[in-house]
Parts: C-alpha cells; structure tokens; sequence
C-alpha cells in the first residue's frame, strides 16, 4: 500500500494535526519508508499462524468489582484549562437537527 | 404507505451492566451523584494509566449471552474506537470491534397476532461516555460531567428481522424483561440505563433487495421509539412515492415536534480507525467459566409464564402481566405459596396492587406492602372475619402504612358483623326507617332487598356481613 499527500491530509484530519505542506510531503516519505520496511514481514509464510490479538502472552486479567475511592473533585478538575459548577468546561458543542 | 411497502427494522440497544464499579477502574457507577465526583486517573484518561477488566461486567455480559442464546466466543478482545468529542477524556472510546463476546443469538417475540423470531448478530462489550450539560448559566461552553465515563455497556445488536414498530417495541420490552430477570442491568429508560437506536428502511413488497436505511437516535422511551418508527416509514414513503430516492443518513427523533430530523453535514464522516486495545489482554472463556454462569441464569420470563398457567391454572392473559416483572412474579409466588388460591391473587396484585404502584409510582420492592400480609389479608376474608368491601379499605391502609392487616383490622374497627344479635338490631332499625323499600319487596319487587342491605352497611359502615344481612332480612320480612 502505498499512502499519498492526500492520505496524510485525512489522517492528520482525524488526529487533529495541523501539518504544513513541507510537513505533508516529509510525513508522506516516512509514511511510506515505515509501511517499506513493515512490508518486509508479508516475505514470510504466514499461512498457519492465528493472528496475534495481544504482545503479551497472558489472558483473563481482572479485578473484583469493589468501589474504591475516587479522586477529590477539586484535584481532578485541577489541569483543566476552564472549569465551572464542578464541571470540566469545553467550548460549546451542540448536536442539533436542522 | 398501506400494502405498497415492506418495512425491515433493526435494533441497537445499549444496556448498562448493574456493576458497582466501571468497567476498567473501581470508580462508582452510582447514578445522580454531583458532577465529576467518580473519576480517577484511569476513568479521566490520563497518561500512564492502565485499564483493568471488571471481572462481575464480563460474566454478566456472558449471562447475557446465554440468556438471548448466543454463541460465547472462547477468545475474545477489546478495540479502541478512535474519535474527538468532549464526552470521551482518552479521544477513544474501548470497545469490541471484530471479536465481540456473543454472536449468532436470537429471542421469540410475541405481539398481539403473531409471533416472531428476531436474530441477535452480536452482543459487545464497550464503555460509556461522559455527559454534555448544554444548559444552564454558561452561554459560550458545554460542561462535561465525567461520572458516567466508564459505565459498563453492553451493546445488543439484531439483524434486520424486525418488520413493524409493534414488533419493534414488543422485542423490547421481551428484552428489558430478559435484562431484569438476569438482574444484569436495571434497564431504567429515564435514567439512561437502557437505550435504544434503530435502523429503519423500506421496499416496495416482494423485493429482494433492503431497501436504503436511516438510522434513528434520541428516543428515550418505548412510545418514542415506536412513534419515531412510525413516523420515519411513511416519511420514505413519501420520498419513493415522490420518485426520489432515500438518503444513507443518520436522523435525530425530536419527541415534542413528533419528526425525524436530518444530522446530516452536522456529522463528520466517521473513521473510528479501530485497533486492538494495547493496555488490555484477551479474553478466554472456558466451559467450566460458561457453566458456572449458566447456572446463575433463573427462569426466564416465557418459561415462568407458562408455569403459571401449568402449574397454577391462570389465564394467558394474567400469567402474561405477572410475569413481566421479575419483582411483581416474585411477590405473586410468595403470596400463594401462603395463601393457596392463584386466582384471587392474581386478581388483588394485577388488580389493586397494580393499581396503587401506578398512582404513586413506585415499584413493588419500594412499597410496605409484603406478601404475607396479602396472604394474611385474603385468610381473613375466607374466614369472614372482613368482607371484600374492607378488604380494599383494608388493602389500601397496608400499602399505605405497611401495617399487618390483623393491626389494621383492630385499630380501625373493621371487624365484619357476623354475630346474630348485633346485626339483627341495625336490620330491625333499617326495616323501620324504610317503609317504603319494605313495601316493595313485600308487593314482589325483589331488587328492593339489595337497597335494604345497602342500609345496612351504610349504617355499619360496611361491616356486615353481606350474605347473612341478605339472609336475615328475607327471613324477617317473609
């Protein structure tokens, strides 16, 4: 697969990354280097081996479902760049019909 | 609209699991707590957190499973579903993307004239998100309410085997009966706890093909989803009858305006970019795990349904209405496992019982009203210790205060009058003032006996015994 300037604009949309052109064209090399080299692995026979969900070989870790103790409010609320009513506060957003 | 179209329906229903804790963090998932008390690093999304499974959410989203008959996958594992919104701290949201924990389900749903089987694709296990408060005294900013951010969800998919709002609704309410007998979710619709999207679309009769769908959001309620179903089938209707072709979209139900509206340009093509959730390990469940839960599974509603009708000879009609709750079952069984006569049960907690939750809104389990005071209460009427005329006052006075009916009978006085004597006084005082009644039934007219016992239980306040009022007062005007 091979990712063009146009690919790099949609990704950089969906991150939110605002990318100048110069940007745009040196992520698209390295886009593309990265995907080269990750390539590689498609030499080799895959044909019997399960896909790999997780690194690590380890399942089933859980815990029991007792309440601890939460964060204080104020230490929670404490990096937020605007807060009110105990609340987190965003720049409005509204879901609306037309 | 009429004979023109079929119409195919499915449904999407979001179920919070009734854990205490989230998901992945040991916050509390109590609902109405103030703003932002129940987070922690993990729920808030901060950097170098790591999300550990709630053990309880999985084997209630596998009891889920069973119960709605699916397969249980014995490798499963979660996914981040990519997207920006201020509800989502982590700009991800941790779900299952192609290895959901149930697949391949399905329910028999029963409405008024027919019965049909809807399919379940899948059941998955996701988070939720926080809440948006538009309102209140900020004009230029949302506030995020971030204590519901990790509520245990598990998300009930079918396939498109659904063809009329009524089987739409009668689906969900099989389901939301399913939930709460599991005891997995509380299903409270006003609380968000259940919550439902459909897709909609239509084709003209005898086509193979599915027609375009919307997809329909916001409804908060069984009579708004129906509504809102009603109301979008004949809005495409309109569209193909006009010539022109529905739209791949998603639609907003406005509830007060009863009308669909499109989201369309408000909503940004969506590229969730799934990938395997790194900080989570996969999921194995085993046989031995499945039967341990299986176990756990009581009596579902269609199966209790027709033991009461087996096993205590009650009509459809009523084991249909008992069963529908868990909690009013329960209390029905309790009450003739102490008092052995199902029909008059049923007819006091379908009847009065039912009657009195409604007015103040409660649910049985909210109420003073216990079983065996029921069963007390219809001994003393077998007994004729009160007439079914005090039992209501009698029934009233339980629900209200709680009391035992014996109580309730002594300190009111509402003891029936049985005694000969007692009763013959207030008869004898009841011939004397009516004259008038007492001719008539002498000059054979019959119905004027049942003004006469009218008499007298207004002057014992409804006391007395009916059949001997009745009895006596033949006797002593023949």
């Amino acid at each position: 697969m091979k990712i063009d300037q146009a690919t790099v604009e949609k990704v950089a949309m969906l991150a939110r990354l605002e990318l100048a052109s110069d940007e745009e064209e040196k992520m698209t090399e390295q886009l593309n280097d990265i995907l080269d080299y990750a390539d590689k692995l498609n030499e080799l026979d895959t044909e019997d081996v399960k896909p790999t969900a997780h690194a690590l070989p380890i399942k089933n870790v859980f815990r029991e479902d007792v309440v601890e103790e939460s964060l204080d409010r104020d230490i929670a609320l404490k990096n937020a760049p605007e807060k009110e009513s105990g609340s987190f506060k965003v720049p409005k957003v509204i879901e609306t019909g037309e | 609209m009429g004979a023109d179209y079929e119409v195919t329906i499915g449904l999407e229903v979001h179920a919070q699991l009734d854990t205490n804790t989230k998901i992945f963090c040991s916050c509390s998932t109590e609902f109405g707590a103030e703003p932002n008390v129940h987070t922690c690093p993990v729920c808030l999304g901060l950097p170098g957190v790591l999300p550990v499974l709630n053990k309880k959410a999985v084997e209630y989203a596998i009891k889920t499973g069973l119960a709605l008959n699916c397969d249980i996958a014995s490798f499963s594992k979660f996914d981040r579903k990519n997207y920006f919104y201020p509800d989502l701290p982590k700009a991800y949201q941790i779900s299952q993307f192609d290895l959901p924990l149930c697949t391949d389900g399905h329910i028999n749903v029963k409405t008024e004239d027919e019965e049909v089987r809807v399919r379940i694709n899948r059941i998955h296990m996701e988070e939720d998100a926080g809440k948006l408060v538009h309102d209140g005294t900020t004009d230029e900013g949302s506030l995020v309410d971030y204590n519901r951010v990790g509520t245990p969800l598990i998300e009930i998919v079918t396939e498109p085997d659904i063809h009329s709002p009524a089987q739409a609704v009668a689906y969900l309410k099989e389901l939301k009966s399913i939930l709460e007998y599991l005891e997995v979710s509380d299903c409270n619709m006003a609380e968000g706890s259940l919550r439902c999207d459909a897709n909609a679309s239509i084709k003209p009769k005898g086509q193979e093909e599915l027609g375009t769908k919307t997809e329909l959001k916001n409804m908060n309620s069984f009579k708004a989803i129906e509504k809102a179903l009603k109301y979008e089938i004949k809005r495409q209707a309109k569209v193909l009858n006009a010539g022109k072709e529905v739209i791949q979209e998603t639609r907003m139900w406005d509830d007060d305006l009863g009308k669909t509206f499109s989201m369309r340009g408000k909503e940004e093509a969506h590229d969730y970019r799934y990938f395997p959730e790194p900080d989570l390990v996969p999921m194995e469940v085993d046989e031995s795990w499945l039967e341990k839960i299986e176990e756990d599974i009581p009596e579902l509603p269609t199966d209790r349904k027709a033991r009461f009708i087996n096993e205590f000879g009650l009509p459809e009609y009523d084991a249909e209405v008992l069963t529908d709750s868990k909690d009013i079952a329960d209390f029905f069984e309790a009450t003739v496992n102490k008092h052995d006569d199902p029909k008059s049960v049923s007819n006091w907690v379908m009847g009065d019982l039912m009657r009195l939750l409604n007015e103040e809104n409660l649910e049985i389990n909210e109420a003073d009203i216990t079983a065996d005071g029921l069963a007390e209460m219809l001994a003393l009427m077998d007994d004729g210790t009160i007439s079914s005329k005090i039992a209501k006052t009698v029934f009233e006075e339980m629900f209200k205060t709680g009391k035992d009916p014996d109580t309730i009978v002594e300190e009111k006085g509402l003891k029936q009058i049985s005694d000969e004597d007692e009763l013959g006084n207030v008869i004898d005082g009841v011939i004397e003032n009516n004259p008038d009644a007492v001719a008539d039934y002498k000059g054979g007219k019959d119905q004027a006996i049942g003004y006469l016992v009218g008499q007298v239980m207004k002057e014992t306040r409804g006391k007395a015994d009916p059949q001997l009022t009745n009895q006596m007062l033949r006797e002593k005007l023949s």
